[in-house]
Protein backbone atom coordinates (compact mmCIF):
# COMPACT_ATOMS: atom_id res chain seq x y z
CA UNK A 1 0.00 0.00 0.00
CA UNK A 2 0.97 3.14 -1.13
CA UNK A 3 1.21 5.99 1.83
CA UNK A 4 -1.87 8.39 0.73
CA UNK A 5 0.80 11.44 -0.10
CA UNK A 6 2.40 9.17 -2.40
CA UNK A 7 -0.87 8.76 -3.80
CA UNK A 8 -1.80 11.86 -4.21
CA UNK A 9 1.51 12.93 -5.94
CA UNK A 10 1.24 9.90 -8.24
CA UNK A 11 -2.82 11.32 -8.91
CA UNK A 12 -0.96 14.87 -9.67
CA UNK A 13 1.56 13.88 -12.17
CA UNK A 14 -1.18 11.33 -13.98
CA UNK A 15 -3.51 14.66 -14.20
CA UNK A 16 -0.67 16.23 -15.64
CA UNK A 17 0.58 14.09 -18.26
CA UNK A 18 -3.69 13.82 -19.28
CA UNK A 19 -3.40 17.84 -19.08
CA UNK A 20 -0.41 17.88 -21.42
CA UNK A 21 -2.63 15.30 -24.04
CA UNK A 22 -0.71 12.56 -23.34
CA UNK A 23 -1.61 8.85 -24.19
CA UNK A 24 -2.08 6.44 -21.08
CA UNK A 25 -0.83 2.71 -21.91
CA UNK A 26 -1.54 -0.09 -20.13
CA UNK A 27 1.04 -0.44 -17.86
CA UNK A 28 1.18 2.83 -17.32
CA UNK A 29 0.25 3.86 -13.30
CA UNK A 30 -3.24 4.94 -13.01
CA UNK A 31 -5.58 6.16 -10.22
CA UNK A 32 -7.81 2.93 -9.33
CA UNK A 33 -11.06 4.91 -10.04
CA UNK A 34 -9.96 5.51 -13.69
CA UNK A 35 -9.21 2.21 -14.38
CA UNK A 36 -12.61 1.25 -13.05
CA UNK A 37 -14.71 3.97 -15.18
CA UNK A 38 -12.83 2.74 -17.99
CA UNK A 39 -13.58 -0.76 -17.74
CA UNK A 40 -17.41 0.09 -17.28
CA UNK A 41 -17.30 2.48 -20.40
CA UNK A 42 -15.27 0.25 -22.53
CA UNK A 43 -17.07 -3.11 -21.32
CA UNK A 44 -20.78 -0.91 -21.91
CA UNK A 45 -19.47 -0.17 -25.19
CA UNK A 46 -18.46 -3.48 -26.36
CA UNK A 47 -22.20 -5.37 -24.97
CA UNK A 48 -23.86 -2.18 -26.82
CA UNK A 49 -21.90 -3.74 -30.38
CA UNK A 50 -22.75 -7.05 -29.11
CA UNK A 51 -26.58 -6.92 -28.09
CA UNK A 52 -26.69 -3.99 -30.93
CA UNK A 53 -26.45 -7.41 -33.28
CA UNK A 54 -29.68 -9.03 -32.48
CA UNK A 55 -32.03 -6.17 -34.00
CA UNK A 56 -30.74 -5.97 -37.07
CA UNK A 57 -29.72 -9.61 -37.10
CA UNK A 58 -33.59 -10.23 -37.37
CA UNK A 59 -33.74 -8.73 -41.21
CA UNK A 60 -30.81 -10.61 -42.62
CA UNK A 61 -33.03 -13.42 -44.18
CA UNK A 62 -35.48 -10.86 -45.15
CA UNK A 63 -34.07 -8.28 -46.35
CA UNK A 64 -35.51 -7.29 -49.79
CA UNK A 65 -32.79 -7.79 -51.97
CA UNK A 66 -29.30 -9.57 -52.56
CA UNK A 67 -27.74 -6.40 -52.37
CA UNK A 68 -29.60 -5.13 -49.55
CA UNK A 69 -29.02 -8.76 -47.97
CA UNK A 70 -24.91 -8.34 -47.75
CA UNK A 71 -24.69 -5.33 -46.91
CA UNK A 72 -26.40 -6.11 -43.63
CA UNK A 73 -24.79 -8.74 -42.99
CA UNK A 74 -21.66 -7.25 -43.48
CA UNK A 75 -22.68 -4.39 -40.96
CA UNK A 76 -23.73 -6.66 -38.38
CA UNK A 77 -20.28 -8.67 -38.65
CA UNK A 78 -18.97 -5.37 -38.52
CA UNK A 79 -20.61 -4.75 -35.19
CA UNK A 80 -19.36 -8.12 -33.58
CA UNK A 81 -15.95 -6.99 -34.99
CA UNK A 82 -16.35 -3.71 -32.66
CA UNK A 83 -17.59 -5.97 -29.92
CA UNK A 84 -14.42 -7.69 -30.13
CA UNK A 85 -11.98 -4.41 -29.90
CA UNK A 86 -13.67 -2.99 -26.94
CA UNK A 87 -13.49 -6.01 -25.14
CA UNK A 88 -10.12 -6.39 -26.36
CA UNK A 89 -9.36 -2.67 -24.69
CA UNK A 90 -11.39 -3.48 -21.65
CA UNK A 91 -8.75 -6.55 -21.50
CA UNK A 92 -5.66 -4.24 -21.00
CA UNK A 93 -7.19 -2.63 -18.18
CA UNK A 94 -6.96 -6.34 -16.48
CA UNK A 95 -10.83 -6.76 -17.40
CA UNK A 96 -11.72 -10.75 -17.69
CA UNK A 97 -13.74 -11.26 -21.30
CA UNK A 98 -15.73 -14.03 -19.15
CA UNK A 99 -16.49 -11.76 -15.88
CA UNK A 100 -17.93 -9.21 -18.36
CA UNK A 101 -19.85 -11.52 -20.26
CA UNK A 102 -21.37 -13.50 -17.21
CA UNK A 103 -22.08 -9.32 -15.86
CA UNK A 104 -24.00 -9.03 -19.09
CA UNK A 105 -26.02 -12.22 -19.17
CA UNK A 106 -26.95 -11.99 -15.20
CA UNK A 107 -28.39 -8.69 -15.86
CA UNK A 108 -26.38 -6.74 -14.36
CA UNK A 109 -24.15 -4.79 -17.10
CA UNK A 110 -25.56 -2.23 -19.04
CA UNK A 111 -25.59 -1.72 -22.85
CA UNK A 112 -27.61 0.99 -25.02
CA UNK A 113 -31.15 0.95 -24.21
CA UNK A 114 -31.44 1.54 -27.47
CA UNK A 115 -31.46 -2.47 -28.50
CA UNK A 116 -34.50 -2.92 -26.38
CA UNK A 117 -37.04 -1.37 -28.87
CA UNK A 118 -38.31 -3.88 -31.44
CA UNK A 119 -37.30 -3.92 -35.23
CA UNK A 120 -40.86 -4.02 -36.88
CA UNK A 121 -40.19 -3.45 -40.46
CA UNK A 122 -37.41 -3.27 -43.07
CA UNK A 123 -37.71 0.25 -42.65
CA UNK A 124 -36.11 -0.20 -39.44
CA UNK A 125 -33.14 -1.16 -40.64
CA UNK A 126 -33.10 2.08 -42.75
CA UNK A 127 -33.81 3.86 -39.49
CA UNK A 128 -31.51 2.18 -37.27
CA UNK A 129 -28.16 3.12 -40.14
CA UNK A 130 -29.11 6.45 -40.17
CA UNK A 131 -30.45 7.47 -36.72
CA UNK A 132 -28.92 4.58 -34.67
CA UNK A 133 -25.08 4.50 -36.26
CA UNK A 134 -25.28 8.03 -36.45
CA UNK A 135 -26.10 8.62 -32.95
CA UNK A 136 -23.02 6.23 -32.15
CA UNK A 137 -20.70 8.33 -34.62
CA UNK A 138 -21.35 11.58 -33.01
CA UNK A 139 -20.43 9.82 -29.27
CA UNK A 140 -17.54 7.79 -30.89
CA UNK A 141 -15.60 10.41 -32.84
CA UNK A 142 -14.50 12.17 -29.57
CA UNK A 143 -13.54 8.78 -28.12
CA UNK A 144 -10.94 8.37 -30.80
CA UNK A 145 -8.61 11.21 -28.67
CA UNK A 146 -9.39 10.07 -25.33
CA UNK A 147 -7.02 10.00 -23.26
CA UNK A 148 -6.65 5.90 -23.02
CA UNK A 149 -4.36 4.47 -25.94
CA UNK A 150 -6.13 1.13 -26.15
CA UNK A 151 -9.51 2.53 -26.08
CA UNK A 152 -8.82 5.63 -28.52
CA UNK A 153 -6.97 3.42 -31.06
CA UNK A 154 -10.44 0.83 -31.35
CA UNK A 155 -12.81 3.49 -32.47
CA UNK A 156 -10.42 4.65 -34.74
CA UNK A 157 -11.19 1.54 -36.56
CA UNK A 158 -14.65 1.20 -35.62
CA UNK A 159 -15.22 5.20 -36.93
CA UNK A 160 -13.66 4.66 -40.03
CA UNK A 161 -16.41 1.10 -40.53
CA UNK A 162 -19.47 3.34 -39.03
CA UNK A 163 -19.65 5.67 -41.87
CA UNK A 164 -20.76 3.17 -44.32
CA UNK A 165 -23.67 1.98 -42.05
CA UNK A 166 -25.03 5.48 -41.79
CA UNK A 167 -24.91 5.51 -45.10
CA UNK A 168 -26.08 2.31 -45.64
CA UNK A 169 -29.26 3.12 -43.89
CA UNK A 170 -29.89 6.27 -45.41
CA UNK A 171 -29.78 4.67 -48.35
CA UNK A 172 -32.15 2.76 -47.24
CA UNK A 173 -34.64 5.96 -46.34
CA UNK A 174 -33.96 7.46 -49.47
CA UNK A 175 -35.67 4.42 -51.70
CA UNK A 176 -38.29 3.80 -49.37
CA UNK A 177 -39.16 7.95 -49.43
CA UNK A 178 -38.86 8.33 -53.05
CA UNK A 179 -40.96 4.61 -53.36
CA UNK A 180 -45.00 4.06 -53.28
CA UNK A 181 -47.06 5.72 -50.77
CA UNK A 182 -47.00 2.16 -48.51
CA UNK A 183 -42.99 2.72 -48.59
CA UNK A 184 -43.29 6.17 -47.79
CA UNK A 185 -45.58 5.95 -44.98
CA UNK A 186 -43.24 2.76 -43.13
CA UNK A 187 -40.56 5.27 -43.65
CA UNK A 188 -42.20 7.81 -41.91
CA UNK A 189 -43.36 5.19 -39.27
CA UNK A 190 -39.92 4.04 -38.54
CA UNK A 191 -38.45 7.50 -37.96
CA UNK A 192 -41.20 7.88 -35.18
CA UNK A 193 -39.96 5.23 -33.74
CA UNK A 194 -36.70 5.44 -33.48
CA UNK A 195 -36.06 9.33 -33.31
CA UNK A 196 -36.87 10.05 -29.62
CA UNK A 197 -34.75 6.72 -28.08
CA UNK A 198 -31.82 8.13 -30.40
CA UNK A 199 -32.10 11.21 -28.79
CA UNK A 200 -31.84 9.38 -25.65
CA UNK A 201 -28.72 7.49 -26.62
CA UNK A 202 -26.74 10.24 -25.85
CA UNK A 203 -27.47 9.98 -22.17
CA UNK A 204 -29.25 11.76 -19.41
CA UNK A 205 -29.25 15.67 -19.53
CA UNK A 206 -25.89 17.44 -17.95
CA UNK A 207 -27.49 18.58 -14.96
CA UNK A 208 -28.03 14.74 -14.33
CA UNK A 209 -25.29 13.06 -15.49
CA UNK A 210 -23.24 12.04 -12.52
CA UNK A 211 -19.83 10.98 -14.20
CA UNK A 212 -19.66 13.57 -16.99
CA UNK A 213 -17.32 16.20 -15.05
CA UNK A 214 -14.71 13.45 -14.01
CA UNK A 215 -14.61 11.99 -17.19
CA UNK A 216 -14.18 14.84 -18.82
CA UNK A 217 -11.29 16.30 -16.65
CA UNK A 218 -9.52 12.86 -17.26
CA UNK A 219 -10.18 13.47 -20.92
CA UNK A 220 -12.58 10.09 -21.74
CA UNK A 221 -14.84 12.03 -22.50
CA UNK A 222 -14.32 15.65 -24.59
CA UNK A 223 -17.84 16.97 -25.18
CA UNK A 224 -20.98 16.73 -22.74
CA UNK A 225 -23.91 14.47 -23.55
CA UNK A 226 -26.58 17.47 -24.09
CA UNK A 227 -23.73 19.00 -26.60
CA UNK A 228 -23.61 15.74 -28.53
CA UNK A 229 -27.00 15.52 -28.65
CA UNK A 230 -27.65 19.25 -30.04
CA UNK A 231 -24.90 18.47 -32.59
CA UNK A 232 -26.74 15.56 -33.96
CA UNK A 233 -30.22 17.36 -34.16
CA UNK A 234 -28.34 19.75 -36.01
CA UNK A 235 -26.79 17.62 -38.56
CA UNK A 236 -30.10 14.92 -38.87
CA UNK A 237 -32.92 17.72 -39.30
CA UNK A 238 -31.95 18.85 -42.53
CA UNK A 239 -31.19 15.35 -43.45
CA UNK A 240 -34.87 14.19 -42.49
CA UNK A 241 -36.30 17.33 -44.78
CA UNK A 242 -34.04 15.68 -47.89
CA UNK A 243 -36.01 12.72 -47.35
CA UNK A 244 -39.55 14.31 -46.81
CA UNK A 245 -40.11 13.22 -43.48
CA UNK A 246 -41.18 14.23 -40.65
CA UNK A 247 -39.67 14.23 -37.00
CA UNK A 248 -42.17 13.69 -34.60
CA UNK A 249 -41.49 16.62 -32.61
CA UNK A 250 -43.66 19.61 -32.60
CA UNK A 251 -40.97 21.45 -30.79
CA UNK A 252 -38.38 21.27 -33.36
CA UNK A 253 -37.37 24.31 -34.73
CA UNK A 254 -34.74 26.05 -36.32
CA UNK A 255 -33.19 29.26 -34.53
CA UNK A 256 -31.62 31.89 -36.45
CA UNK A 257 -29.95 33.38 -33.59
CA UNK A 258 -28.28 30.24 -31.97
CA UNK A 259 -27.94 28.58 -35.40
CA UNK A 260 -28.84 25.22 -33.56
CA UNK A 261 -32.68 23.49 -33.65
CA UNK A 262 -34.44 23.82 -30.56
CA UNK A 263 -36.42 20.60 -29.73
CA UNK A 264 -39.48 18.96 -27.28
CA UNK A 265 -38.79 17.59 -23.91
CA UNK A 266 -37.42 13.93 -24.27
CA UNK A 267 -39.51 11.56 -21.98
CA UNK A 268 -36.87 10.65 -19.09
CA UNK A 269 -39.22 8.32 -17.36
CA UNK A 270 -39.21 6.43 -20.25
CA UNK A 271 -35.30 6.28 -20.87
CA UNK A 272 -35.03 4.89 -17.13
CA UNK A 273 -37.34 2.37 -17.14
CA UNK A 274 -35.81 0.99 -20.42
CA UNK A 275 -32.29 1.53 -18.30
CA UNK A 276 -33.70 -0.74 -15.73
CA UNK A 277 -34.67 -3.54 -17.89
CA UNK A 278 -38.35 -3.05 -18.35
CA UNK A 279 -38.02 -1.71 -22.04
CA UNK A 280 -40.01 -3.35 -24.94
CA UNK A 281 -37.29 -6.25 -25.74
CA UNK A 282 -34.38 -6.10 -22.40
CA UNK A 283 -35.87 -9.78 -21.72
CA UNK A 284 -36.20 -10.73 -25.16
CA UNK A 285 -32.37 -9.42 -25.41
CA UNK A 286 -30.51 -11.09 -22.86
CA UNK A 287 -32.19 -14.42 -23.59
CA UNK A 288 -30.91 -14.75 -27.08
CA UNK A 289 -27.56 -13.27 -26.03
CA UNK A 290 -27.42 -16.29 -23.18
CA UNK A 291 -28.83 -18.89 -25.62
CA UNK A 292 -25.58 -18.35 -27.92
CA UNK A 293 -23.55 -18.37 -25.25
CA UNK A 294 -24.73 -21.11 -23.46
CA UNK A 295 -24.89 -23.40 -27.67
CA UNK A 296 -21.24 -22.06 -28.35
CA UNK A 297 -19.85 -23.54 -25.02
CA UNK A 298 -18.98 -27.04 -26.69
CA UNK A 299 -17.57 -25.73 -29.70
CA UNK A 300 -15.12 -23.72 -27.20
CA UNK A 301 -14.69 -26.98 -25.53
CA UNK A 302 -13.86 -28.41 -28.24
CA UNK A 303 -11.30 -26.30 -30.18
CA UNK A 304 -9.40 -26.47 -26.95
CA UNK A 305 -9.54 -30.10 -26.67
CA UNK A 306 -8.59 -30.51 -30.09
CA UNK A 307 -5.78 -27.77 -29.78
CA UNK A 308 -4.36 -29.60 -26.40
CA UNK A 309 -4.28 -32.68 -28.67
CA UNK A 310 -2.48 -31.03 -31.17
CA UNK A 311 -0.06 -29.85 -28.85
CA UNK A 312 0.90 -32.99 -27.44
CA UNK A 313 0.94 -35.12 -30.61
CA UNK A 314 3.46 -32.44 -31.50
CA UNK A 315 5.14 -32.86 -28.27
CA UNK A 316 5.25 -36.86 -28.73
CA UNK A 317 6.81 -36.01 -32.40
CA UNK A 318 9.94 -33.84 -30.96
CA UNK A 319 10.47 -36.67 -28.31
CA UNK A 320 10.93 -39.00 -30.51
CA UNK A 321 13.29 -36.79 -32.52
CA UNK A 322 15.41 -35.73 -29.41
CA UNK A 323 15.70 -39.74 -28.79
CA UNK B 1 -8.92 -31.60 -21.72
CA UNK B 2 -6.37 -28.92 -19.94
CA UNK B 3 -6.57 -27.30 -17.37
CA UNK B 4 -7.29 -23.82 -18.50
CA UNK B 5 -11.42 -23.40 -19.46
CA UNK B 6 -10.96 -20.38 -22.00
CA UNK B 7 -8.97 -19.64 -24.95
CA UNK B 8 -5.62 -17.68 -23.98
CA UNK B 9 -5.40 -14.26 -25.30
CA UNK B 10 -3.36 -13.32 -28.84
CA UNK B 11 -1.50 -10.38 -29.77
CA UNK B 12 -1.83 -9.56 -33.87
CA UNK B 13 0.03 -8.21 -35.82
CA UNK B 14 -0.41 -7.07 -39.52
CA UNK B 15 1.73 -6.38 -42.12
CA UNK B 16 -0.71 -3.90 -44.46
CA UNK B 17 0.91 -4.05 -47.04
CA UNK B 18 4.60 -5.29 -48.56
CA UNK B 19 7.27 -3.44 -47.64
CA UNK B 20 6.09 -1.92 -44.52
CA UNK B 21 6.34 -3.89 -40.94
CA UNK B 22 4.04 -5.55 -38.51
CA UNK B 23 2.15 -3.26 -36.55
CA UNK B 24 0.15 -4.20 -33.59
CA UNK B 25 -3.64 -4.09 -33.86
CA UNK B 26 -4.77 -5.45 -30.57
CA UNK B 27 -5.78 -8.90 -29.60
CA UNK B 28 -8.31 -11.40 -29.38
CA UNK B 29 -8.81 -14.80 -28.21
CA UNK B 30 -8.51 -18.30 -29.94
CA UNK B 31 -8.10 -21.90 -28.82
CA UNK B 32 -4.56 -22.04 -30.94
CA UNK B 33 -2.15 -20.31 -33.24
CA UNK B 34 -4.19 -21.29 -36.26
CA UNK B 35 -7.38 -20.48 -35.17
CA UNK B 36 -5.86 -16.99 -33.81
CA UNK B 37 -4.71 -16.19 -37.44
CA UNK B 38 -8.13 -17.44 -38.80
CA UNK B 39 -9.81 -14.60 -36.42
CA UNK B 40 -7.50 -12.11 -36.86
CA UNK B 41 -8.30 -12.14 -40.64
CA UNK B 42 -11.91 -12.29 -39.94
CA UNK B 43 -11.67 -9.45 -36.74
CA UNK B 44 -8.54 -6.91 -38.35
CA UNK B 45 -8.50 -7.54 -42.14
CA UNK B 46 -12.58 -7.11 -43.27
CA UNK B 47 -11.55 -4.51 -45.45
CA UNK B 48 -7.89 -5.76 -46.75
CA UNK B 49 -5.94 -4.41 -44.16
CA UNK B 50 -3.27 -6.62 -44.23
CA UNK B 51 -1.18 -8.96 -45.99
CA UNK B 52 0.22 -11.00 -43.47
CA UNK B 53 -0.61 -11.65 -40.13
CA UNK B 54 1.98 -12.80 -37.18
CA UNK B 55 0.04 -14.07 -33.61
CA UNK B 56 1.87 -14.60 -30.58
CA UNK B 57 0.29 -16.09 -27.57
CA UNK B 58 0.24 -12.64 -25.45
CA UNK B 59 1.58 -14.70 -22.14
CA UNK B 60 5.17 -14.87 -24.30
CA UNK B 61 5.64 -11.25 -24.69
CA UNK B 62 8.02 -9.04 -22.73
CA UNK B 63 7.26 -5.69 -21.85
CA UNK B 64 9.57 -3.61 -20.22
CA UNK B 65 8.35 -1.51 -17.63
CA UNK B 66 7.24 2.14 -17.71
CA UNK B 67 8.53 2.72 -14.37
CA UNK B 68 12.19 1.71 -15.35
CA UNK B 69 11.80 4.02 -18.82
CA UNK B 70 13.99 6.47 -17.49
CA UNK B 71 16.99 4.11 -16.74
CA UNK B 72 16.27 2.49 -20.09
CA UNK B 73 15.75 5.36 -22.33
CA UNK B 74 17.80 8.09 -20.47
CA UNK B 75 21.61 6.97 -21.87
CA UNK B 76 20.48 8.27 -24.81
CA UNK B 77 19.22 11.45 -23.78
CA UNK B 78 22.55 13.25 -23.78
CA UNK B 79 24.41 11.41 -26.62
CA UNK B 80 23.84 14.48 -29.12
CA UNK B 81 26.79 13.27 -31.58
CA UNK B 82 24.60 10.40 -32.30
CA UNK B 83 22.71 12.71 -34.59
CA UNK B 84 24.37 14.18 -37.98
CA UNK B 85 23.48 18.02 -36.56
CA UNK B 86 26.02 17.81 -34.12
CA UNK B 87 28.74 17.99 -36.63
CA UNK B 88 30.00 22.03 -38.47
CA UNK B 89 30.64 21.75 -41.44
CA UNK B 90 31.46 24.53 -43.78
CA UNK B 91 28.55 25.38 -46.44
CA UNK B 92 30.69 25.20 -49.01
CA UNK B 93 31.09 21.32 -48.84
CA UNK B 94 27.80 19.77 -50.67
CA UNK B 95 26.27 16.21 -50.27
CA UNK B 96 26.53 15.66 -47.19
FE1 LIG C 1 -20.53 -0.36 -34.10
FE1 LIG D 1 -22.45 0.53 -36.66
Amino acid sequence: MKAPTDYAHLEDQFQARIDAEEKIEPKDWMPDKYRKTLIRQISQHAHSEIVGMLPEGNWITRAPSLRRKVALLAKVQDEAGHGLYLYGAAETLGAERDDLLDELHRGEAKYSSIFNYPTLSWADIGAIGWLVDGAAIMNQVPLCRCSYGPYARAMVRVCKEESFHQRQGYEIMLTLARGTEAQKKMAQDALNRWWWPSLMMFGPNDAESKHTAQSMAWKIKRFTNDELRQRFVDITAPQAEFLGLTIPDEHLKYNEETGHYGFGPIDWDEFWQVVSGEGPCNRQRLKARRRAHEEGQWVRDAALAHAEKRRQRQAAKNDQKVA
Amino acid sequence: MSEKKNWPLWEIFIRSKNGLNHKHVGSLHAADAEMAIENARDVYTRRMEGVSIWVVESEHITASSPNQSESLFDPANDKVYRHPTFYNLPDEVKHM
